[in-house]
């Protein structure tokens, strides 16, 4: 198991270097800069500019020094936002990112898993398909959608909540429960697919047979083996509430990450859209490699070897 | 002897996407106290169906359509699943066909074991942990203290059909029911199975229903048998009546399919021609008519009666009626008929 | 003791002749696979209803220049964010009516447009006709998703065979490659296409190209490996049939489930995507209409003109909706014990 940590985090690092150069020269492909706008600017002043930003040098040396910088933790600098470094962006706007991020992961796992369960435990009866039916929705209706729907009913029709504003917890739950659609379906699809299973399963018909109460059968054999395949899909749910998110903050103007990156995107800020693209990645390949993890830890015939599916 | 346990006139009927399957249509049979009573038949004949019936373990599109299933005399198709739970694994309990997916695999076999003695008995988890490991051990776990914390992937799968059988007996049930218990498993594993299964029979005092399509298994284990053939009986009696003193043409496909110790390397095996009847629409006369090289035009209108051969042996053919013309088995069979006058039965009707 | 049964004499004469020939009668006769598939499809009435949704759908966006009733770029500025109006029917929110300042005016009206005008789901800010914009917009958005599933196919589909059938070095380096390409975040890349390459179609389909086909690739070289041991195959194989007759006669077709249900997914994806993009303005360009732009634009006048988002929303979500029952329709088909026990 530690040798299968040390290769995937050797592979990590790897994945990050590839997306880094990527990157790099795909932004360096680019036509125009940031200040090719600024009409203000002459001829001189734009040389002066490019010489702060390093940009007079060959593409070569713009490449090490850039990856240099990556090394030592430096994504690079904004061009606008008063010249602040990238990561000093993501510092500032990393938390309400992280808490609706994850509170929207949270409300989606746990209620995928349970609206997934009950769908398995009623197969073919009309609970099913209303679960089946709400999970649908969850997994069609884009995020944006939705929010914009909540914003305007929730927020400024019934005045619920507010409609856009970050200071309180109260500000949170309209993009949490956008943001948690789209999780919620596709954990209580996967969910309910792997309860059916499981409960159609030998082992289950055995629990049976032992006499065991439906209900007993349910929370001590099925529910943990249909459990254990969800982890897998944490990391695919990751990458969609992290979509997600970009238009969401938008939606509610929350000082976020992802408010920041579709920013960067309409004012060509390149720096913070490479630094904030590899700042993405690396979260992203860490949600998998702790998802991954988790799943050879709670899963016995992958922690102890031999046996196991793949 | 004791009736511990009485089948009448069981039928079962699944749901289906195409229509209703009638898997069992009209089954009866007994378990004396003590001994084995082993079900066989073809693949899809209904032997799983109807054990499962006993315990009310149907998928959820089966329904138990008509019948009794006498527990002591008692109705258990009265019971409600709640009163059904006090009974499974505790009075009645089951191995079943695969032993590589029977156990659950996120749990330790300790536990496993454990739990049906923590479920129908008042004993605390530790006392329960003690007993599962001297089960284990009585089924030939080597190590059991050790082994209590492994996983079911990390035993072969003669030891997890151990287990699987641990789990059975671990409350001393009245009546095991055995779904083709070594099916799944090689011939030497599954000769250890049947001696552990009679070894623990002889200790527990079980009574056990063995089920199997291998007739080569029933000698070695079962006091009776009983045939069947979609969905119904079609012979019942002790080992030596059903092996020696066949009377349906069925058996005799059946018996003729299987090598014994008898078989000359010269004798053909023959396998039945054709398949089983779709269980959707079942025939009104005979299910095994259209096989039946032996068919008369009775048999494709009326089900035959159970005719009585000897005091336990009956038979489900029209062969026996009295009007029926004299026909002659196949030589395997009239073999076996020598066997059976040495056996000091007497053979009529033939 | 029993009764023995009176039975005419006659009844047991053995037919044993007759017998050999009704042998092959016996059973009811088996469908053929395709043909059980089509048959549990069409009587699964969710996947029936959604099917005829899309069809309606696809036929109306394919017929889109006969159908829709204005040209979905030009505008008219006088006629600008008109609120829907069907003919004269007097329907609550169909009839040109909009509040103003507490009180409902006909802004048709106001407008000064001449009688017998009206636009069935109203204008937009342009005095674009969006019931037009929608049906050209849901065109785009399909020939997206065709396009990403015809990738799929060309690209995942053959990689997928190759990979599982050869086998050995050459599966583990391509699979090398799909493990690469599928650890970096598909949505990165998308849009790190979209900002390299002009905003467009072509940049929308290139950047789902690029990340798309990975999924399918996997699934089919997963089945590919299994088939690939199948006796038939097998026999095929020894037989020395030539590996892309194979392919074609043997491997396609057991493999067409797998891929059916996959393009179930790739579609609404595409689609997702191209809306995502579009809705933060790097997908389609301006003046064209997709679902993508159309939510956009009608999300900044939400509050004001709600109809101006919900024409464009409800037909996405419908896209959206169907395809994905629609697959879940076809996996229940495909393999029937998926849904039955
Ligand atoms: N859930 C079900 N739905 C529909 N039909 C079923 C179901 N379960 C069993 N059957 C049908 O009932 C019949 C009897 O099945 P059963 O499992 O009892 O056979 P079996 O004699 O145990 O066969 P085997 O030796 O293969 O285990 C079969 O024809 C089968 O198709
Ligand atoms: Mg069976």
């Amino acid at each position: 198991m530690a040798k299968y940590i040390l290769k995937r985090i050797l592979y990590l690092f790897l994945t990050l270097f590839i997306i880094a150069t990527i990157t790099f020269f795909m932004m360096k492909m680019l036509p125009g800069t940031p200040f090719s706008n600024e009409n203000r600017m002459s001829a001189e002043q734009l040389k002066i500019v490019k010489a702060q930003y390093g940009l007079d040098q060959s593409v070569f040396v713009q490449y090490v020094r850039y990856i240099g910088g990556l090394l030592q933790g430096n994504l690079g600098t904004s061009f606008q936002f008063n010249n602040e470094p990238v990561t000093a962006l993501i510092g500032q706007r990393i938390v309400p990112s992280m808490q609706i991020g994850a509170q929207a992961m949270v409300v989606g796992t746990i209620g995928g898993i349970l609206l997934g369960a009950i769908a398995a435990i009623r197969k073919n009866t009309w609970v099913d398909t209303l679960a089946t039916f709400i999970s649908i929705l969850g997994l069609s209706i884009p995020s944006f959608v939705l929010a914009v729907l909540l914003q305007f009913y929730l927020a400024y029709k019934w005045k619920i909540y507010p409609v856009a504003l970050w200071d309180n917890f109260q500000s949170s739950v309209l993009p949490t429960l956008a943001l948690s659609a789209l999780p919620l379906g596709t954990v209580a699809r996967f969910m309910r697919t792997e309860m059916v299973d499981v409960l159609s399963s030998d082992y289950i018909e055995l629990a049976k047979s032992k006499g065991n109460s439906n209900w007993k059968v349910v929370t001590k054999h099925a529910l943990r083996n249909s459990l254990i395949p969800v982890v897998t899909i944490i990391g695919p749910m990751a990458v969609s509430v992290m979509t997600g998110s970009m238009v969401v903050e938008n939606i509610f103007s929350i000082p976020g990450i992802g408010e920041q990156f579709v920013k960067s995107i309409t004012t060509n800020d390149y720096p913070t859209i490479m630094g904030l693209t590899i700042f993405y990645s690396f979260l992203l390949i860490i949600v998998y490699l702790i998802v991954d993890i988790l799943y050879g830890l709670i899963d016995p015939r992958i922690r102890l070897g031999n046996g196991g599916k793949e | 002897m004791d009736k511990i346990l009485e089948v009448k006139n069981l039928h079962v009927d699944f749901d289906t996407y195409n229509g209703v399957v009638h898997a069992i249509r009209g089954v009866d049979f007994h378990l004396n106290a003590g001994e084995t009573l082993a079900i066989v038949g073809e693949s899809g004949s209904g032997k799983s169906i109807t054990v499962r019936s006993i315990l009310q373990l149907l998928a959820k599109n089966g329904t138990i359509s008509q019948g009794e299933v006498l527990y002591h005399g008692d109705d258990l198709l009265q019971r409600s699943d709640k009163e059904m739970d006090k009974l499974r694994g505790n009075k009645i309990s089951m191995i079943f066909q695969d032993p590589m997916t029977s156990l659950d695999p996120t749990m330790t076999i300790g536990k496993q074991v454990a739990e049906p003695l923590l479920i129908h008995n008042n004993v605390s988890k530790k006392d329960a942990l003690k007993r599962a490991e001297e089960v284990l051990r009585l089924v030939g776990i080597p190590n059991p203290k050790a082994r209590m914390n492994d996983y079911p992937h990390q035993f072969s799968g003669g030891q997890r059909q151990r287990i699987v059988i641990a789990i059975a007996i671990v409350n001393y049930p009245e009546i095991l029911i055995a779904d083709e218990p070594t099916t799944a498993l090689d011939v030497t594993v599954q000769a250890q199975i049947i001696d552990l299964l009679k070894e623990l029979q002889q200790k527990i005092g079980t009574s056990i229903i063995f089920i199997t399509h291998d007739l080569g298994v029933v000698a070695g284990i079962a006091d009776r048998v009983a045939v069947m053939y979609a969905g119904r009986l079609v012979e019942y009696g002790s080992v030596n009546d059903v092996f020696y003193n066949p009377q349906h043409p069925y058996t005799w496909g059946l018996l003729d399919s299987m090598p014994t110790l008898d078989t000359s390397e010269s004798d053909r095996l023959n396998s039945i021609p054709g398949t089983p009847p779709n269980l959707l629409n079942p025939p009104k006369g005979d299910a095994f008519a259209p096989r039946n090289a032996y068919a008369m035009a009775i048999d494709e209108e009326e089900q035959p009666p159970f005719f009585k051969v000897s005091k336990h042996h009956y038979a489900a053919t029209w062969l026996l009626h009295p009007d029926a013309p004299k026909v002659t088995p196949p030589a395997s069979i009239l073999k076996r008929y020598e066997k059976f006058k040495t056996l000091g039965g007497n053979v009529e009707n033939v | 003791m029993e009764q023995i049964p009176q039975i005419p004499k006659d009844k047991f004469k053995l037919i044993h002749d007759e017998n050999n020939a009704d042998q092959e009668k016996i059973g009811t006769p088996s469908l053929t696979y395709m043909q059980d598939v089509r048959r549990r499809l069409f009587n699964n009435k969710v996947a029936v209803v959604c099917l005829s949704l899309l069809s309606i759908i696809v036929v109306v966006a394919v017929l889109a220049p006969v159908i829709a009733p204005h040209n979905p770029n030009a505008q008219q500025v006088t006629m600008s964010n008109l609120p829907p109006k069907l003919g004269n029917l007097n329907i609550p929110g169909m009839n040109g009516y909009q509040n103003m300042g507490g009180k409902m005016v006909d802004a048709y009206k106001q407008a000064g447009a001449p009688d017998g005008t009206f636009y069935i789901l109203g204008t937009d800010y342009l005095g674009r006709d969006l019931l037009s914009r929608i049906i050209y917009g849901t065109r785009l958005s399909l020939v997206v998703a065709v396009l990403a599933t015809l990738v799929d196919l060309l690209i995942g589909v053959p990689y997928g065979i190759v990979s599982g059938w050869k086998g050995g070095k050459t599966d583990t380096f391509m699979q090398r490659i799909v493990e690469i390409v599928s650890s970096i975040p598909n949505l990165i890349v998308v849009i790190l296409m979209m900002i390299v390459l002009k905003p467009g179609l072509t940049s929308i389909v290139i950047a789902l190209a690029i990340t798309g086909w990975v999924t399918m690739a996997r699934l089919v070289r997963a089945q590919t490996f299994q088939l690939k041991e199948q006796e038939y195959i097998l026999a095929a194989r020894t037989l020395g049939e030539p590996s892309m007759k194979i392919a074609t006669k043997h491997l396609i077709p057991n493999l067409s489930s797998t891929i059916i249900i996959q393009t179930m997914f790739t579609i609404p994806n595409a689609i997702f995507f191209e809306a995502f993009l579009s809705f933060i303005g790097i997908g389609i360009p301006a003046p064209n209409a997709s679902l993508g732009t159309l939510l956009s634009d009608g999300q900044k006048a939400f509050r004001f003109l709600p109809y101006q988002m919900w024409a464009p929303a409800i037909i996405l979500s419908i896209i959206m909706i169907a395809t994905n029952l629609l697959g879940d329709g076809l996996r229940d088909a495909f393999d029937p014990q998926s849904s039955e026990n």
